[in-house]
């Protein structure tokens, strides 16, 4: 007999281990970190029973109750409250509790059980409850309770294997359990009364250590230090940047010089034409120039990854906090700033932690002038063709030097847009609360490491494959076709649609210094940014025609003013090149016109800021 | 819970030090001034364990303003402003 699908929901509050769990359980690879907010979208999975059961489990954000304060809280009450549309109520709830920190947990559960839902009380991290000396009578917080309580150690192996019992044992007898609903959001005094029974419990099954644990503290000590945090964060960002260049070198030029290879076998293999040109030109020069880059963003997201699952995000965002909060920034904000370092995608999605509706427009708003990881190739392909690799004052590489001054261009410029959205539009403003959970630092799970890294690479590879050769193609034909007719003595790419359209726009763009090889690669790198540096080296490629085997970076110092380079590096700390980031801010705005405004005023400030970068680079000299 | 010593002064945590150790009192959210309105910021700090006879103390605090503030209460830590922590009165 076929049993029906058991739906189980995961919920607890923010950093208790659901995601993690949720991976144990499935085998899927959800975004785990070491601070609260993580997950802020319900993600589904399945996984069968050791008895065989068929079970269906859904990952929720984390939260500390179930009044839905911001969107993603919401998403979470709605669905154990089974208002999320299409949705029944789950038929088993595992709410999910840090053992080392039950306090909170316990008083969600208390206000959960008024759903009538059936539930699990899961004591995860049960692997440093132990460590720690803390002692849990789980026999008699069950009885108090009036709960099954099972312990979990997520992150290793086998550590669900209780869990998967219990589940088993329970699914056979669960219609005897259906309970009404009687949840209705607690009044304050409720609310106090609950954490007060909370606490009667914990105090009553838990024993604490004598001598706590320290660590964390210790480790604070410096980090969370007025001055020395601020000088261990500019530090870490520092390092970070000096790392991209110097530890990437041998790397990209290992992959430089196999496309470089490649290109050279196609073109002594191939005879001379039409297919020989577009897998020289088109794929390898343009897709190539692309994944060589591969190094560098695999080092960016190390640090990241470390950075999260240490569990200093937390803490940077306690340093961060005045600061943001002069450019009139939401507490929470950090956070979703910090995440769009590797992507504004799920930086403008981490936003759904805020629950205020005005902060979190302008945490979207200005999130996609963090510098993406998209934006490396452009900036790595430019500072090392014009920036020279030396050291300044003996130990700071120059071209690292200069890339931390982009990142930091683009953070400064987002506090600056945040002032002044809220100076002039948003006036009635007064200032957001921060109130964050500053988890106690964790050894960073290796495993969970290196499967972010290569989930990482994987869509960059995966981009490189579709997005970024689709507009290769397209590149490639449009700077090819039409030929040019026989006899004729100019350059073959002349002639071609892609110098006519360049041509057309350069009139526009040249009083940033833009010339027409330019116009013709920002085009399709509105899809993507890395697109701009394919473009560039396809184009370039054909036009140097058959001898010319040579990097595009070589090329670029050769044919491009120092002036055309950072206009284009400042060119591209503003421009909205991403068209992902302009459909999910429609999304998460539900607002055609925030999409719409976010594209101008991201193209106003780049025109301008190039403007004026060009002029006054041209008027120093470097014309 | 209990040892606190009746003779120190209530004030809220809005003001303490760093190294500051003391015993939550009530909340009192309308004299903190906050953005939230007071239900809202009384459930909150109540969600984050702030309630009465919990204990506190002022780990670490910001550079500007030495604001914000984290608090140890009882055997987790909280960062939160100082506008907000006004609404909580320890001794
Ligand atoms: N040692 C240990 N670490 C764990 C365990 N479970 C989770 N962690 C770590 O705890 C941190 C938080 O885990 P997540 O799974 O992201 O927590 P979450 O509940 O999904 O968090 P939100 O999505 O923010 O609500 C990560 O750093 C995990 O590696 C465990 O059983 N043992
Ligand atoms: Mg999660």
């Amino acid at each position: 007999m076929e049993l029906p699908l058991l739906h189980l929901a995961l919920v607890g509050t923010p950093n208790s281990g659901k995601t993690s769990l949720f991976n144990a359980l499935t085998g899927s690879r959800q975004k785990v970190a070491n601070y609260p907010g993580v997950t802020v979208e319900r993600k589904e999975g399945f996984f069968v029973t050791p008895l065989g059961r068929q079970v269906s489990v859904v990952d929720l954000p984390g939260t500390y109750s179930l009044r839905g304060r911001s969107p993603d809280e919401e998403i979470t009450r709605d669905f154990v409250l089974g208002k999320a549309s299409g949705e029944t109520m789950p038929d088993l709830v595992l709410c999910v509790a840090d053992a080392t920190n039950l306090r909170l947990t316990i008083r969600l559960l208390l206000e959960l059980k008024r759903t009538g839902r059936p539930m699990i009380l899961v004591l995860n991290m049960f692997d440093i409850a132990t460590r720690r000396g803390i002692n849990v009578d789980v026999e008699r917080l069950a009885k108090e309770l009036d709960v099954p309580v099972v312990t979990s150690i997520a992150v290793r192996k086998g550590g669900t294997a209780d869990l998967l019992q219990l589940t088993d044992e329970i699914s056979s007898k669960l219609a005897a359990e259906l309970r009404e609903n009687s949840w209705r959001a607690l009044s304050v005094s409720e609310l106090r009364a609950t954490q007060r029974e909370a606490d009667r419990i914990i105090a009553d099954c838990v024993s604490l250590p004598a001598s706590p644990d320290t660590l964390t503290a210790r480790i604070d000590a410096i980090v969370l230090h007025p001055v020395g945090g601020l000088i261990v964060l500019a530090l870490i960002l520092f390092v970070m940047f000096q790392a991209v260049f110097a530890w990437a070198q041998p790397l990209m030029e290992l992959l430089n010089s196999g496309f470089d290879a490649l290109g050279e076998l196609v073109h002594n293999t191939l005879p001379a034409g039409l297919l020989q040109s577009f897998l020289q030109n088109g794929v390898i020069s343009g897709v190539g120039s692309v994944i060589v880059f591969l190094p560098q963003i695999i080092i960016i997201f190390l640090f990241i990854l470390l950075l999260e699952d240490f569990g200093y995000m937390a803490r940077a965002a306690f340093l961060m906090d005045r600061i943001m909060g002069g450019a009139g920034l939401h507490g929470r904000a950090f956070i979703p700033l910090l995440s769009s370092f590797a992507c504004a995608i799920p930086g403008i999605m981490a936003t759904r932690v805020i629950d205020n509706k005005r902060d979190r427009l302008t945490t979207i708003l200005i999130a996609p002038l963090m510098t993406c990881s998209a934006r490396i190739p452009v900036y790595t392909l430019i500072i090392s063709a014009f920036i020279p690799a030396r050291d300044v004052w003996g130990f700071i590489n120059l071209q690292g030097l200069v890339m931390f001054g982009l990142y930091a261009t683009g953070i400064a410029s987002a506090l600056l847009v945040s002032f002044v959205i809220k100076f002039f539009m948003l006036r009635d403003y007064a200032p957001a609360p921060f109130m964050l959970e500053l988890p106690d630092y964790k050894v960073p799970q290796l495993k969970s490491i290196a499967i972010g890294i290569y989930t990482r690479a994987k869509m960059f590879l995966q981009r490189a494959g579709t997005t970024i050769f689709s507009m290769m193609v397209l590149i490639w034909f449009l700077a090819s076709f039409p030929q040019p007719p026989a006899g004729a003595t100019e350059p073959a790419i002349d002639f071609s649609l892609a110098a006519i359209i360049g041509k057309a726009l350069e009139p526009l763009l040249a009083p940033v210094g833009f010339n027409w090889q330019i116009a013709v690669a920002l085009i399709p790198g509105m899809a993507a940014r890395e697109v701009a540096v394919a473009a560039l080296g396809t184009v370039y490629a054909i036009e140097g025609g058959k001898e010319a085997a040579e990097q595009i970076g070589q090329v670029l110092a050769t044919k491009w003013s120092l002036a055309t380079a950072l206009s284009m590096l400042a060119w591209y700390i503003f421009a909205p090149q991403c068209a992902s980031t302009l459909a999910v801010i429609r999304r998460e705005t539900g607002s055609w016109a925030w999409m719409a405004v976010t594209f101008t005023y991201m193209l106003l400030l780049a025109y301008a800021a190039s403007l004026v970068t060009y002029n006054v680079a041209v008027a120093l000299g470097a014309g | 819970m209990t040892d606190t010593n009746d003779t120190r002064s209530q004030m809220p945590l809005g003001l303490a030090q760093r190294g500051y150790t003391g015993v939550i009192q009530h909340l009192s959210a309308r004299e903190a001034g906050s953005a939230l309105s007071d239900i809202e910021l009384e459930s909150r700090l109540i969600e984050l364990g702030f309630v009465e006879g919990a204990r506190v103390e002022v780990l670490h605090e910001g550079l500007v303003g030495r604001d914000p503030i984290a608090v140890r209460v009882d055997n987790i830590t909280i960062a939160v402003r100082r506008r907000e922590a006004m609404a909580i009165i320890v001794a």
